[in-house]
């Protein structure tokens, strides 16, 4: 054999099966071929497809290695039962595990067929029968599909019945194949025709013998090629002799194979082992084959008669069946058995006293054992999918007998809304969940894929649902879940909320989602096994138990993650400066200040102040939710709200037009650069030679995506090596001198409501001085905006250039930066505000800050930061250590 | 521009594919008005999301992403085409798109390629239009109580595969790869329509084959083991074989292996940077995931290595360096 330079041939199912030289005899299973089957025929005919696929698995388990399907009878629409038996294997990962030979004298059955397989499977057959042309055609099709193929030994002029026809016709086809349609060799599979023997009619004698011999010339002349046949037909004239017809398929066998036969059609269940036949009876057999006698024949139909009515025993493994019946329903759920589901279901429901403690009990256990296994990695998808549809089985049983036992009292089991979220088109998952549901009697309203949040929620409403079950794959869906959660928060809906599919998890539901929605409890499904326990646990009557558990681990989840997340990833501080907010210093972008030095005011106007207030965190103080002016016409709080308000401006009118309280600021402009990448040096004057303070600010370190830096205030001025002119800023503003003599007032005449309301306004005008203030730097005092017309919405949305970040917030949480802001704007003595020695301000109604001028300078978070810049700041800072952690203890991402 | 063809290239040197789009897209922060931009503006369902637009919409940042893999070292760049065919973009209600998606994905790619090409004739860049595996199964049915259905069939596969391919072929790709595999009758249906459309255009690009092992079964979605997998692909004369997403480079390497032992062509790898978050995230930085793939390198076990989700351009220069320093797998020649 000169096979040495070509692979083996190589098929599939879910498994591979390689056929090589060494490699033994590849079975064919041949029970799934209505042509061959009388019993898969019935089936297929009365449309009994889960019992015919109990015969393709029968064979399998029985040790086919691939298994023929054959649709072709007059009565049956071939193709469609090609495609619908097909389907229905590949959802059977038992009997999918094996290639399929698509067999049909229809072509279009064929590419239908294959159209329906996975793997690499075999086309039984093509030939040159209808001509060359078609042939070549055929071939290309088969190639394309990926399939192997069995080429008859039949050419136009009929099928070849001697040994010189088939291998004229088989080297025929051979090198068209190989050379024309450039098919791989090692895929061509020879069917020399096995013909009937002992027929009684002498042109027959030869008909084994021929195929022996033309088996041993294809194999030694068509290099790669293997050879197989349909062994049965051989016992053609011994049907409903199924003893004698195994010991011809055996013995046929052993010689086919002894000769090169390397697959073949043969029922695996109904093959004996060669030296187990009965001597005699071999004897007879290979007379007849092997063309050793004249009257081989009529030896072998004699004695023949004596095996008639003879049965074998069928060879599954049933010893599970012996097994309690929990057992047996585990088994049956793992394995995704149907045949006795309903009989075990039946023994099971005897044991119990309510139907439903059925499922609750073994039929939920054997689920938990498909989820663990499925999440283990030692079950498949496809074998988790069967497994439901035996639960199904089960509980469809169960059904009648639930409703009977239906008490008094009984609560109707939920109503469930579930879909994908929006953006999301992955469902294989939530319909596994709304079988398993619908098994348990939920009645489910799937709303399919791509739902948005509204229309969740809508139906929910509409249908009075008790839960809802939101399902996605992809990582986006994570996030939808949450605006989800939010709308049901908003809606004010309270049923139980669910949420699974892939990328979910417990620690996203209970970190990101359980919070947001308050009225009712968040849970997480690790899958479809356990949805049924959860809900039944949220709706039933031991909820409070449940939700209660539920809470605490889901803090417990929180907390561990809290601490977890300290571990981000930081950048060493070395490398945060070389990802530094990115500015291209050009002086023409720098407005010199029209004054530099130190102004203050003693009596700001109050009136002119009050213009500028935002009232929205006014109502958060008083904790009332929602945005100024639309919170006076909200729903809930509006009325409330415009009650305050209305009270607010009459305590503002009074504070003005009486003088109850003074404004007082002091604003200071400086030449500046920034030296070292974070700190920032203030000049006395433009000489820019005696430094008057320097700011040491503080860099985000968090390591960031791509396009984000690693921002520190300094970035927004230019640094001294540039040779640029840059300036900075920096105030302090108090709203609150006098308020203590009012607030006194108010709480001895046990008026608390005023002496907050005082304590809320000032708080007001303290950051509306501070947003008028800023206003006026940047169109007069500074002057680098001199064109802006903003009103007071656009300044609330922070729509100006430049920043006024405070000390202590996001962007510089170094609260002992305020003692040298106050320094150089000498701001005690200007304002009267004085800082505690926990560097708070007082009076409270009090705003200092800095003031960017640059245009790209922006408001950011520093974040947490790493211990290196925590040292290298107490360094700068000439503090200790310990120190500088203390005052920066909330920003400790270590 | 004549460059080396990439059927030489590869004998000599380990190949560097790029890495996520996705992932470098999230970075960009894009809201809905940026995937209508100019093309879609009054389409009706939400399209944020839908990747594949931006070539139209913002091809800008489409060529900035490809650009940032280029300098980063890789050798092949993927077309933004993933979701890329009819039945993806039906969800969408855009199936009318498609064939503007791919063209000029694929044009775009090219242009960027083309531009680094020239800047270093010495390592051409090559452009590999993806070809994604849809968002429905052949193999597998959705509805649980009726298992022979199918959401799809395979002639309505490889009629939008094949929309698909030509566009991608005319729009100047230099292979094309079918990637993400988890259903393996979807990606027959994918080399079917490109062996009936390079006929057809008379072209002769190379194919690149790419599964996914979905989880520790060691399977695909469909239950095919890897050697399954690759037998089941293998009637035609592809490039390379290799697997893509889903797991990690650790997770990945036992079943890269069979790929290595078993397949007679050149293989690819482009792993996750490790296996996602509970968050979905995908944070296995760019040296952790760089000791895994030298190991590949080390035993030689592909040709073609790249990343997928969660991967940066930062992954692929580290890939890139190691690339460079080991030994180039050899075809096997014993299968």
């Amino acid at each position: 054999m000169n096979n040495n330079n070509i692979p083996p041939l190589q098929l599939s199912g879910l498994e591979p099966l390689i056929v090589s030289t060494e490699s033994n005899f590849i079975n064919v299973g041949e029970r799934t071929n209505v042509t061959g089957s009388k019993k898969f025929l019935r089936l297929i005919k009365e449309e009994k497809f889960e019992e015919a696929l109990e015969v393709a698995l029968e064979q399998v388990q029985g040790g086919a290695q691939i298994i023929d399907v054959n649709m072709d009878e007059g009565m049956i629409d071939g193709k469609e039962a090609m495609i619908n038996f097909l389907n229905l294997i590949a959802s059977e990962p038992d009997i999918a595990r094996v290639p399929i030979m698509v067999d049909s004298s229809k072509w279009e059955i064929i590419e239908a067929g294959l159209k329906c397989v996975q793997g690499k499977g075999v086309v039984n057959s093509i030939s040159l029968k209808d001509g060359e042309e078609l042939f070549i055609e055929r071939a290309k099709i088969v190639r394309r599909l990926g399939a192997a193929v069995i080429v008859m030994a039949f050419d136009e002029d009929g099928q070849a019945d001697n040994y010189e026809r088939r291998i004229e016709i088989c080297k025929r086809s051979y090198n068209i194949l190989v050379d024309k349609v450039n098919f791989p060799p090692q895929d061509i599979i020879f069917d020399p025709n096995i013909f009937p023997v002992a027929t009684g009619m002498e042109e027959h004698r030869n008909n084994a013998l021929d195929f022996f011999n033309a088996t041993e010339w294809i194999r030694k002349n068509l290099p790669g090629a293997s050879v197989s046949g349909g062994v049965s037909n051989v016992s053609f004239s011994f049907r409903g002799n199924n003893a004698v017809r195994e010991a011809m398929h055996s013995a046929f066998l052993y010689h086919a194979i002894q000769r090169g036969m390397n697959m073949g059609i043969v029922n695996p269940s109904l093959l004996g082992v060669y030296d187990d036949i009965d001597k005699e009876l071999l004897e007879k057999v290979e007379d007849v084959l092997l063309n050793r006698r004249a009257d081989a024949t009529e030896r072998l139909l004699d004695f023949a008669e004596n095996f008639v009515g003879e049965k074998k025993l069928k060879v599954v493994d049933l010893s599970w069946r012996e097994q309690p019946v929990n057992a047996r329903l585990s088994h049956a759920l793992v394995k995704g058995i149907t045949e006795y589901i309903i009989e075990d279901t039946e023994e099971c429901r005897q044991n119990f006293k309510r139907p439903i403690e059925v499922i609750e009990g073994p039929l939920m256990d054997g689920m938990n054992i498909v989820g663990d296994l499925f999440g283990s990695g030692k079950m498949f998808l496809p074998q988790v999918v069967k497994s439901a549809r035996v639960m199904k089985k089960a509980v469809a049983y169960l059904l009648p007998f639930i409703e009977e036992d239906k008490q008094e009292g009984d609560k109707p089991n939920g109503r469930i809304v579930m879909a994908t979220v929006k953006g999301d088109v992955h469902d294989i998952g939530k319909n596994i969940v709304g079988v398993v549901l619908g098994c348990n009697n939920y009645d489910v309203i799937d709303l399919g894929v791509m739902v948005p949040a509204e229309k969740i929620i809508q139906t929910a409403i509409d249908e009075k649902a008790d839960a809802i079950g939101l399902s996605g794959l992809i990582t986006p869906s994570l996030d939808e879940m949450v605006t989800v959660a939010k709308e049901m928060e908003r809606a004010d809906i309270d049923i139980p909320l669910l949420i699974g599919g892939a990328t979910t998890s417990r620690v996203h539901t209970a970190v990101k989602i359980e919070q947001f929605y308050t009225k009712n409890q968040t849970v997480h499904i690790l899958d479809a096994s356990r949805s049924v326990t959860a809900v039944e646990s949220l709706l039933g009557n031991k909820r409070d138990i449940f939700v209660s558990n539920i809470k605490e681990e889901y803090k417990k989840l929180r907390e561990h993650h809290q601490n977890k997340s300290a571990k981000k990833v930081y950048l060493p501080l070395v490398e945060a400066r070389k990802n530094k907010f990115p500015i291209e210093w050009k002086q023409e972008d720098i407005q010199t200040p029209n004054k530099l030095g130190v102004q203050h005011f003693e009596d700001y106007s109050l009136e002119e102040i009050s213009k500028y207030i935002d009232w929205t965190p006014f109502f958060q103080a008083w904790e009332l939710a929602g945005r100024f002016p639309k919170i006076l016409e909200d729903e809930v709080v509006g009325e409330s709200a415009t009650k305050l308000y209305k009270e607010a401006q009459e305590l503002l009118r009074k504070i003005i037009d009486e003088k109850w309280l003074t404004a007082k600021g002091v604003y200071g402009l400086f030449p500046a650069n920034s030296i070292n990448d974070d700190d920032i040096e203030i000049y006395t004057d433009e000489s820019r030679t005696e430094v008057l303070y320097v700011q040491r600010s503080i860099r985000s370190q968090l390591k960031k995506s791509k396009k984000a830096h690693n921002i520190a205030l300094a970035d927004f001025i230019a640094p001294k090596e540039s040779g640029i002119k840059d300036y900075i800023g920096g105030f302090v503003v108090t709203s609150g001198i006098g308020i203590d003599e009012h607030i006194k007032r108010f709480k001895d005449d046990h008026d608390d409501y005023n002496a907050i309301m005082i304590q809320a306004l000032a708080d007001r005008l303290a950051e509306a001085f501070a947003e008028l203030l800023h206003a006026k730097v940047r169109k007069e005092f500074w002057g680098y905006s001199p064109e802006e017309e903003f009103d007071n919405e656009d300044l609330i949305k922070e729509k100006y250039k430049g920043i006024r970040p405070a000390p202590g917030y996001p962007a510089c949480p170094d609260h002992t930066e305020k003692p040298g802001l106050f320094e150089i704007l000498d701001a005690t003595k200007h304002t009267t505000v004085k800082l505690t020695e926990h560097m708070a301000m007082y009076p409270t109604a009090a705003v200092a800050g800095w003031y960017f001028g640059h245009p790209e300078a922006k408001y950011f978070g520093v974040g947490k930061i790493a211990k290196d810049q925590v040292e290298s700041l107490a360094e700068r800072k000439g503090k200790r250590f310990e120190e500088m952690e203390r005052w920066l203890s909330s920003n400790l991402g270590y | 521009m004549t460059k080396r063809n990439i059927r030489d290239i590869i004998k000599e040197k380990t190949l560097v594919l790029d890495g996520a789009m996705g992932t470098m897209i999230q970075q960009y922060d894009l809201e809905e008005s940026d995937f209508r931009r100019n093309w879609f503006e009054d389409a009706k369902k939400p399209l944020k999301g839908n990747n594949d637009l931006l070539s139209l919409t913002r091809p800008e940042i489409i060529k900035e992403i490809h650009a940032s893999y280029f300098e980063a070292g890789a050798d092949i760049c993927e077309t933004n085409t993933f979701s890329g065919t009819t039945i993806a973009q039906a969800d969408y209600d855009l199936e009318e798109a498609v064939y503007d998606i791919n063209f000029h994905s694929a044009k775009l790619a090219k242009e960027v390629a083309d531009e680094f090409t020239q800047k270093e004739p010495n390592k051409p860049r090559y452009v590999a239009g993806a070809i994604g595996p849809t968002n429905r199964t052949c193999s597998i049915s959705p509805d649980v109580n009726n298992p022979a259905f199918r959401a799809i069939t395979f002639d309505e596969l490889v009629e939008a595969y094949s929309l698909q391919v030509k566009a991608l072929i005319e729009g100047g790709v230099d292979i094309l790869l079918v990637e993400t595999i988890f259903d393996t009758l979807n990606a027959k249906a994918a080399l079917y329509a490109i062996d009936v459309i390079q006929e057809e255009l008379n072209t002769d690009l190379p194919i690149m084959v790419s599964g996914t092992i979905t989880d520790a079964s060691g399977r695909t979605l469909t239950g095919q083991t890897t050697e399954a997998f690759l037998i089941s692909i293998s009637h035609l004369p592809v490039l390379s074989v290799g697997l893509n997403c889903a797991l990690g480079a650790r997770e990945l390497r036992q079943y890269l292996k069979i790929m290595d032992e078993k397949a007679p062509f050149y293989v690819s790898a482009h792993p996750n940077a490790g296996l996602p978050n509970e968050f979905g995230e995908y944070d296995e930085t760019p040296e952790i995931m760089g000791e895994q793939i030298e190991e590949f390198l080390k035993e030689g076990l592909v040709n073609i290595i790249g990343g997928c989700c969660g991967t940066t351009p930062e992954h692929i220069k580290v890939i890139a360096d190691l690339a460079e320093k080991h030994k180039v797998r050899k075809l096997n020649q014993s299968i």
